[in-house]
């Protein structure tokens, strides 16, 4: 040991006979709160001046050489990973994410309703791809795939529609962008759809979506009557008691560029799933495509709330 | 996350200050923008936050879990007398009180920055899941008082860490070399003599009288 080192060795073992107080702990300061909480200081032996000046440099070479090196490393990795990898990347994370929602989701909660008075007027219009030209109510069809007990689409009528119980519910209405309103919605809930025009399960049979949930084709793909829009949703989110099938809007019947005639309105998920102007509804077991999240748009396919 | 929350938040810009209806500044101005290039990335950023987020919250429960383990929070959390000393340090540093009240590691005021700053990142968090997941978690979001309030605490949480940030590399900078070396490091060089005797024995003397 160095002389150097032996003195202030000295000197700090003095000082602590004298104090009572061990150099790595704070003195009893009630005025500081570094006593009071016991801060504990890590000071090692006392080093000679350029002992001390020798260690703090190689520690600040290293230090800065580690953290430097880190950073740069990160910086052209990123630079170095082309487009297509992160979009990749990207995508796997979205797919992560929706499985670890699924894990959590339960069709039992609900999204919060609104008294009518909260309704949000005027209302907001966003989004008119697939709704070109005109449609009337009469002249509309709804074309039904993957339904029990046949091969061939189920071709139904806007009176079909109506006949199914009708649902009405204030909820709120979120856009991807960010903005939100307050919509009163009248419709037939998908559930009550898909009780009445009964899916074909995995296995072949006939879907009940009361009691057997957990049989039926995991997805269900909805377009636009020229197919210009379309959108994939899980059964589950589909399914949902607040996912309608609707027809009315703030009271109103759907106006065209709202979706009329039939459009799909629900809190569980982002507008960009809420598919205007429906012309076809297919059960299936295959992930359907859409719209918003095609490889050049890249939104989340699931988007789901 | 910043980054990608700006990208997100350019698809509807709703947030500014102002002051009996009217407006003093609004988030962002469009020179901002085009500066930064961000318009129409809004997919790109949702992609960003979505996939960093997981590291976010990761990242910061270890942190919290080390500084419990290894009792570090005795360095950086407040105590209700903080708040009264914090003021001081604010002062001091403004160079118009010349004493400094007696602390450890970090004065007063760096604690409660310190633990803020945490807090902060959890209510990020918690405001990010209650607009993520609203239906899922609608209790959460209507504690926060709504869809909409979310997004706001959320913006504005978003604004106190550049607040943070700001103050932070500027006082780093006025903090000067030694002190940015232990930064990095961990590790500061303190003279002996002035470590171990004088800062308790002044502290004693002044308890004493």
């Amino acid at each position: 040991m160095s002389q150097d080192k032996e003195i202030l060795l000295e000197k700090v073992r003095e000082f602590e006979a004298r104090t009572g107080h061990t150099v790595d702990s704070f003195p009893d300061d009630p005025n500081n709160t570094a006593s009071v909480l016991k801060e504990h200081r890590y000071l090692s032996d006392p080093l000679s001046p350029e002992e001390a000046k020798k260690q703090m440099s190689t520690r600040s070479r290293r230090s800065f050489l580690v953290g430097g090196a880190a950073a740069v490393i990160g910086i052209l990795g990123w630079r170095w990973m082309s487009d297509e990898t992160k979009t990749g990347l990207y995508k796997r994370a979205f797919k992560f994410n929706e499985s670890v929602s699924q894990i959590f989701y339960s069709p039992k909660r609900l999204a919060a309703e609104f008294p009518l008075d909260r309704v949000t007027k005027p209302e907001r219009y966003n989004g008119g791809e697939g709704l070109e030209g005109e449609i009337t109510a009469a002249e509309w069809r709804l074309h039904v795939g993957g339904l029990a007990g046949r091969t061939d689409d189920l071709v139904l009528t806007f009176d079909d529609i109506k006949r199914l119980p009708r649902t009405e519910m204030t909820t709120e209405f979120k856009c991807i962008e960010g903005w939100s309103t307050i919509v009163h919605w009248a419709g037939v809930r998908f559930s009550d759809f898909a009780a009445s025009y009964a899916p074909k399960n995995r296995d072949g049979s006939i879907g009940d979506v009361v009691n057997r949930p957990d049989v039926l084709p995991r997805y269900v793909y909805m377009a636009t009557p020229d197919e210009k829009y379309y959108v994939g949703w899980d059964i589950e989110s589909i399914l949902h008691p607040q996912t309608l099938l609707a027809y009315e809007m703030n009271g109103e019947p759907l106006r065209p560029e709202h979706g009329a005639p039939l459009r799909i309105a629900s809190p569980t998920k982002y507008g960009i799933k809420q598919i205007k102007r429906i012309g076809r509804i297919d059960f299936t077991d295959e992930r359907p495509r859409d719209f918003w999240s095609q490889p050049e748009y890249g939104y989340d396919w699931y988007s789901g709330h | 996350m910043i980054w990608s929350g700006i990208l997100i938040y350019w698809a509807n810009q709703v947030y500014g200050i102002r002051i009996f209806g009217y407006e003093l500044f609004k988030f962002f101005p469009p020179w901002f923008y085009e500066y930064l290039g961000i318009p129409f990335r809004l997919a790109e950023g949702l992609q960003l936050h979505f996939f960093f987020m997981w590291f976010f919250a990761v990242n910061g429960v270890i942190y919290i879990i080390y500084t419990i383990i290894s009792g570090e929070w005795r360095a950086l959390v407040p105590i209700p007398a903080s708040f009264k000393r914090a003021p001081l340090v604010a002062l001091h540093d403004a160079h118009i009180v010349k004493k400094l009240p007696p602390q450890g590691k970090y004065n007063d005021a760096q604690r409660i920055a310190y633990t803020s700053i945490i807090l902060m990142g959890a209510g990020s968090v918690v405001t990010g899941l209650a607009i993520y997941k609203p239906m899922q978690l609608s209790w959460l979001t209507s504690l926060l008082g709504g869809y909409e309030w979310a997004r706001w605490e959320h913006f504005y949480l978003m604004i106190g860490y550049v607040l943070f940030f700001v103050v932070h590399i500027v006082q780093v900078a006025l903090a000067g070399w030694a002190n940015f070396r232990s930064m990095i490091t961990g590790y500061d060089a303190v003279d002996a003599a002035v470590s171990v005797d004088k800062p308790p024995i002044a502290a004693t003397e002044e308890a004493a009288a």
